[in-house]
């Protein structure tokens, strides 16, 4: 094909024309190929969660908790899916530095929100091994009975869990980009949003104050929407508040990304050093 | 105004008063802020369809102006812009125009096949998903890839990261393209295919800047040469010119054995001797020293080396390396 055909051919199109679905599609696709290859991240999403679910669901059948067992291996789950997001996107985003994957994919005329946003959704659909393993845990070894009371609303809520906490680490890393030492970042974010968002103890347990930070991050309502469509309650209210986050976290991360682009092309931290 | 099209009618890449610092800081308890001027002032025209080399040791500033060509940085000062769209306003719309090359082993995903990494570049740069396959194609057998594609990249060597860097850089088919040092560690053999498909993209009427360390390659390669300095152009022209600017000169080599640098230093000294350089071969030394005559010269040197086992002395003509070196050594 002629080079003068060829570009013919990309103007008409334009990224416009091709689709942000596609190039975000194709990103998660690609993304969730390479962290289900990563050995760090297969670790993360599965051993942590298991030892989490085994002491809570060992403290229940020792007599010390009055819930039902899926309610612990629920929790522990997210608790894995929260790390994964936390820790896959703050390093995703510095191991595209680290790889000089940074450059190209800033150089792309496709925005770099959606480029990011593929990148992000993709680390938050591996967490999912998270909830797959504690699930699957906690009925092989404790006998947790997996009677879920409405699986299809199950299974809505943790694909609105997944976009929601994706979407979270597009704001994360959007603002990982210009630091160099994200990882540490990560490490600082990973424990306090499991206490405030109640999957340690009870939300009721903790001051009045961590109520507010705890209605803004989704894992809340997310644990809340699973725990209503597994154990009985109204699993909607939730999931519609995991909705209204998720468009909070989409319209931010398209501020920040923006800001993100100009202030590296500014500073110069898109290469690794 | 600024134009949101590109332009044929105009250079392809155009550099005006090109300054760039970056700003840093030094120190743990006394923390010292430093500016560091990278590119001080550069100018440069590259027509279309020309190759054009830019050249200069280490730090001297060829990465940043690439960069900044790129959009993968801003300039502190002046006017950059490629096809006649500016780079600082219209970022999209260069990146569309360009393709970067870089030399090195990063900037691939490892844990994707080779087909994998084009077809997602080939989404990030809106190409169309029906033509996706025939373009792939094409580029993984013009940088002899062909029947590669599925393999992971982890596999791949050093060389064959370079062709599909090459690749992906020819994805999109732009018509203006920027190498930074491309032949960089590949083996002879694949530098030499690395240089014969930059010289057919050139011939192909694409435009192309190129920086490289390697003498003879901006010399059979490019049709005009920058020579950039601590961050400012030092010499332009076509490879003859510059060679021209040195052929006053009269060059001599001597293989020797354990010269003191007592020795070297009373050869500097000379007054018609402009510059020596020292490399060490094996268990010889290698010293080039110019000079502004000659015709005395071979027999001042030997006299100078008296003592030293000499084992090979001669003068030649000088070389485009010569120029270089003379350019950016500072006395």
């Amino acid at each position: 094909m002629s080079a003068a055909r060829l570009n013919r051919h990309l103007y008409r199109a334009g990224p416009a024309a091709l689709g942000w679905p596609r190039q975000v599609g194709m990103g998660w696709w690609y993304q969730l190929k390479m962290q289900a290859q990563s050995g760090f991240v297969v670790m993360v999403s599965l051993v942590q969660p298991l030892i989490f679910a085994s002491i809570a669901m060992a403290d229940q059948q020792a007599g010390n908790r009055t819930l039902p067992l899926l309610y612990y291996a629920l929790g522990a789950g997210i608790m894995g899916i929260w790390s994964t997001v936390v820790f896959g996107c703050g390093g995703a985003l510095s191991w595209q530095r680290h790889q000089g994957m940074l450059e190209p994919l800033v150089m792309a005329p496709a925005p770099l929100v959606l480029v990011l946003l593929g990148i992000t959704l993709g680390t938050a659909t591996v967490g999912l091994y998270s909830m797959g393993a504690t699930l699957l845990w906690g009925w092989l070894i404790f006998g947790a009975h997996l009677h879920l009371v409405d699986p299809v609303a199950f299974v809505i809520a943790a694909l609105v869990m997944v976009v929601a906490l994706g979407l979270l680490g597009l704001v994360l890393g959007a603002s990982f980009v210009l630091y160099r030492n994200a990882n540490s970042l990560s490490n600082a974010l990973e424990y306090p949003v499991w206490l405030i968002c109640g999957l340690v103890v009870p939300l009721s347990l903790l001051p009045g104050w961590t109520h507010y930070l705890a209605y803004v991050l989704a894992p809340t309502w997310g644990i809340k929407a699973m725990r209503a469509a597994a154990l009985g309650g109204d699993p909607w209210v939730p999931v519609l508040w995991c909705v209204v986050a998720s468009l909070i976290y989409l319209g931010l991360g398209v501020v920040l990304v923006s800001n993100v682009e100009r202030l590296a092309r500014v500073h110069a931290t898109l290469t690794f050093q | 105004m600024p134009r949101a099209s590109p332009s044929i009618a105009e250079p392809a890449i155009e550099v005006v008063d090109l300054r760039r610092t970056y700003r840093t800081t030094t120190g743990t308890v006394r923390r010292r802020r430093l500016e560091i001027e990278a590119v001080r002032g550069i100018s440069l025209r590259v027509e279309p369809g020309e190759l054009f080399g830019l050249l200069g040791p280490n730090g001297a500033g060829k990465t940043t102006t690439i960069r900044i060509l790129c959009t993968l940085l801003l300039p502190t000062s002046g006017e950059v812009s490629v096809l006649g769209l500016d780079v600082v306003a219209h970022p999209r719309e260069v990146r569309r125009q360009i393709g970067y090359v870089f030399g090195g082993d990063r900037g691939l995903y490892d844990r994707l096949s080779a087909l994998d990494n084009l077809r997602y570049f080939a989404d990030l740069y809106a190409l169309e998903p029906r033509l996706q396959r025939q373009r792939i194609e094409a580029v993984l057998e013009l940088v002899g890839l062909a029947g590669r594609g599925k393999e992971r990249v982890e596999g791949f060597s050093r060389g064959m990261r370079q062709r599909l860097h090459l690749a992906r850089g020819l994805l999109h088919d732009p018509p203006v393209l920027f190498f930074d040092e491309p032949t960089i560690g590949v083996d002879p053999v694949g530098a030499r295919e690395v240089r014969q498909l930059v010289a057919e993209l050139a011939r192909s009427g694409k435009t192309i800047l190129l920086t490289t360390h390697y003498m003879f390659e901006a010399d059979s390669l490019c049709n005009r040469i920058a020579v950039i300095s601590q961050g400012k152009i030092v010499a332009e022209g076509t490879p003859d010119q510059l060679k021209a600017a040195v052929t006053a000169r009269a060059v001599v080599e001597i293989e020797a054995y354990g010269v003191p640098e007592l020795t070297v230093q009373r050869i500097r000294e000379l007054p018609e001797v402009e510059n020596v350089t020292t490399e060490v071969r094996e268990q010889a030394q290698l010293l080039t020293v110019q000079a502004r005559e000659g015709s005395q010269l071979t027999g001042r040197l030997l006299q100078i080396l008296e003592g030293v086992r000499v084992e090979r002395i001669a003068a030649r003509e000088p070389t485009l390396e010569d120029a270089y070196v003379a350019l950016v050594t500072v006395p």
